[in-house]
């Protein structure tokens, strides 16, 4: 009994790291532009398949590099072309209704929107047959008594475990940080103080969509079957996980991503499976009745 | 001027309804095709037309079918209803009154054929989908056949395999809750293992939703609960994750899954981890003999890859077709007496050979058949293993 507890709860560990780090981009959005981004879920969906393409080239392709070097030049090459891709979505979609003062919520929409345009646009492009991430490292299964365990587990753990506390420093202690944080204090008197608040919002996104290209990466070597559809579940979920840590609240999000998967996966070891989303969302649902900003958010104060 | 256009138009018209008229009078054979061509599995669709052309391009090259001495050409129509059930009843609709098609063959999946059955039926059509296993499709449908066997015949096949094979008297499901394929295997295999090995015999009965990628809480609780097989009625995408995590959580043991797996993406997507186990099918590709392998041959030959289940079983259901026109005895040139006659043929049948099994249909229009069990071998070639017939 005690043996399924830790396998449950490590297996718990390795699902809430996915929601945690695409939590993570939700609420830097939000904390800065008090834009939920809900296509989130399908940058972090592009960000899986640029992982693939880059993986299939390296490896697989005429330069067939071995596992680890291409894991090692997937990890920051995928970061860098999904932030990009994240700033572009942001320059095309998001910053032309900020310039005309839309209302916050057409922009919302205009998310929606871009997300469904992500997901069929890949379901045009690139077809409904599903891609299988090649394995970039052998696989090894640790063995502590019942308790199975593989280095890539651990390694999804650990990396957004240090992905945190790597955002938290940039966004406590360095200069850009402290901008962050006073735009979402005061969005109109910052740029009265000569804080650039477009370079603001595109490093912003830089963070958010670089996190969700590490967590397609890692997503995509845990489960390596991908699909043009495979972020909006998860995207939603990672965003109800943002919503119960407190929205805007960094340190939140990272919480609610590990309880959301936590809760996920001890309702299926408690309940009968065919239960699941349902206690796991009213459990929620219950959190946030009785603490409507959510774990750490607060009422009305700096947020991020 | 606007006269000689007008003529032209006319003209045109004209001959398109005396070439339209010519077509149904004449002496050709209409056969609609309901299939997914576009949609959530292109793959199936392609395989059924694929196997269409190629059994009509045969006949033709030798004269055409010959019905009461007369000789026939075939002539098939091939419509996508993009895997959607509703794209599948307009579909029908749109074989059976503007194409005025004798019979329909299709669709594929029982999430459009039990719609598409209907319309059929209440059309005076006979239908015949070549690859749907749920039972409603046919159910209370005259004018409805199949050429694959059911659900509640494949699921006791497993689980007499599994107790035969691998000596089970534990077992596990794990299926999609959101899947009536699914879950209807899952409670037929349940009852049947339960029944065969006492109450209690399947040790955990765990689902998953929509587009669930994680399975790590379930197969932790399967894994502890210490079955000797896994059974697994999923669809190939979800089985190559839920055969890899169950690795991933320590399971060793054999994993015993449904005919949803016989797909040709299954081992590009499950690689190595599906290699050595089993699951039960319509036939297998790899060691098959005699008519199955030259119609594999042949396939292969024209389109560059191995056909899957559905391509020979469409290869079938249009052999039924054929030979309930055979048995109906002569072509009226009147659509619904040829179609009344075309379905009493097909009920009148006594045994069709198949690439798939000999087939002949109970008062239900479902074939009665056999089923194979097959096993992915280290090659990663589904490999004959087993026959079983009612």
């Amino acid at each position: 009994m005690l043996d399924s507890i830790i396998q449950n709860l490590f297996n718990a560990l390795q699902w809430g790291s996915f929601y945690s780090l695409i939590a993570l981009g939700y609420t830097l959005v939000y904390g800065v532009l008090r834009l939920i981004n809900f296509a989130h879920g399908d940058i972090f969906m592009v960000g899986a398949y640029i992982a693939y393409f880059i993986a299939i080239f390296l490896f697989k392709g005429s330069l067939s590099l071995s596992g680890g070097l291409t894991l090692a030049l997937v990890i920051p090459l995928t970061m860098i072309l999904t932030a990009m891709f994240g700033v572009t979505l942001e320059r095309i979609a998001y910053r032309p209704l900020r310039r005309k003062g839309a209302n916050r919520l057409y922009v919302v929409i205009t998310a929606l929107m871009c997300g469904l345009i992500l997901e069929n646009g890949n379901l045009a492009f690139l077809g409904a047959s599903r891609k299988s991430f090649p394995e970039l490292i052998d696989k090894v299964v640790y063995n502590f008594g019942m308790i199975s365990m593989t280095n890539l587990k651990i390694g999804v753990i650990i990396s957004s475990i240090i992905v945190y506390f790597i955002l938290n420093a940039i966004i406590s202690k360095t200069k850009i940080g402290m901008a962050m944080r006073a735009i979402s204090y005061d969005k109109f008197a910052i740029p009265l103080m000569g804080i650039p608040i477009d370079t603001i919002i595109v490093f912003t996104f830089i963070l958010g969509s670089s996190l969700a290209g590490l967590a397609g990466i890692l997503f995509a070597m845990s489960y390596p079957i991908l699909d043009p559809f495979m972020g909006a579940i998860i995207g939603w979920k990672a965003f109800i996980a943002a919503v119960v840590g407190g929205i805007g609240d960094i340190k939140g999000a990272f919480v609610g991503g590990f309880l959301l998967g936590i809760v996920e996966i001890l309702v299926v070891a408690v309940f009968p499976s065919t239960f699941r989303d349902l206690i796991a969302f009213s459990i929620l649902l219950i959190i946030l009745v009785i603490k409507p900003t959510g774990l750490f958010g607060v009422a009305k104060s700096t947020k991020i | 001027m606007k006269k000689s256009y007008i003529s032209v138009i006319l003209f045109v018209v004209l001959s398109f309804i005396c070439s339209s008229i010519a077509f149904a009078a004449d002496d050709t054979i209409k056969i609609g095709f309901n299939i997914p061509l576009t949609g959530e599995i292109p793959k199936v669709g392609e395989e059924s037309k694929f196997a269409g052309q190629m059994l009509m391009n045969e006949v033709n090259a030798k004269g055409g079918v010959d019905v009461g001495g007369k000789k026939y050409k075939l002539e098939f129509i091939y419509e996508d209803n993009e895997s959607k059930a509703e794209s599948a009843v307009a579909v029908s609709l749109k074989l059976i009154e503007r194409d005025q098609v004798l019979a329909i063959v299709g669709p594929n999946s029982s999430k459009q054929a039990i719609p598409a059955g209907q319309v059929a039926n209440d059309n005076k059509t006979p239908m015949i989908s070549p690859w749907s296993t749920n039972p409603d499709t046919t159910k209370d449908r005259p004018w409805v056949f199949r050429a694959a066997f059911i659900d509640p015949f494949q699921g006791p096949i497993a689980v007499d395999f599994a107790i035969k094979t691998f000596k089970a008297q534990k077992a596990a499901v794990l299926y999609a809750l959101s899947n009536d394929y699914s879950k209807n295997l899952a409670e037929i295999f349940q009852a049947d293992f339960n029944k065969k090995k006492g109450a209690g015999a399947v040790v955990a009965f765990e689902s998953y939703g929509d587009k669930d990628q994680d399975f790590s809480a379930q197969l932790t609780k399967i894994v502890a609960a210490k079955p000797d097989i896994i059974f697994l009625p999923n669809n190939y995408n979800e089985v190559a994750l839920i055969v890899k995590q169950a690795h991933d959580l320590g399971w060793k043991g054999p994993f015993m899954g449904a005919d949803a797996w016989g797909n040709s993406e299954l081992m590009t997507l499950c690689g190595d981890d599906c290699k050595g186990h089993y699951f039960t099918t319509h036939y297998a590709a790899a060691g098959a003999k005699g008519e199955t392998k030259e119609f594999i041959d042949k396939y292969q030959k024209l389109y560059g890859y191995q056909p899957a289940d559905v391509a020979a079983l469409t290869w079938d259901a249009i052999n039924v077709v054929l030979a309930g026109i055979q048995n109906a005895g002569k072509l009226t040139g009147n659509v619904r007496k040829d179609r009344e006659a075309i379905r009493n043929g097909i009920s009148a049948i006594k045994e069709v050979k198949g690439i798939t099994g000999n087939m002949k249909f109970d008062e239900q229009g479902d074939p009665i058949k056999c089923a194979v069990v097959v096993k992915i071998n280290d090659a990663g070639e589904f490999e004959f293993a087993e026959s079983v017939c009612p």
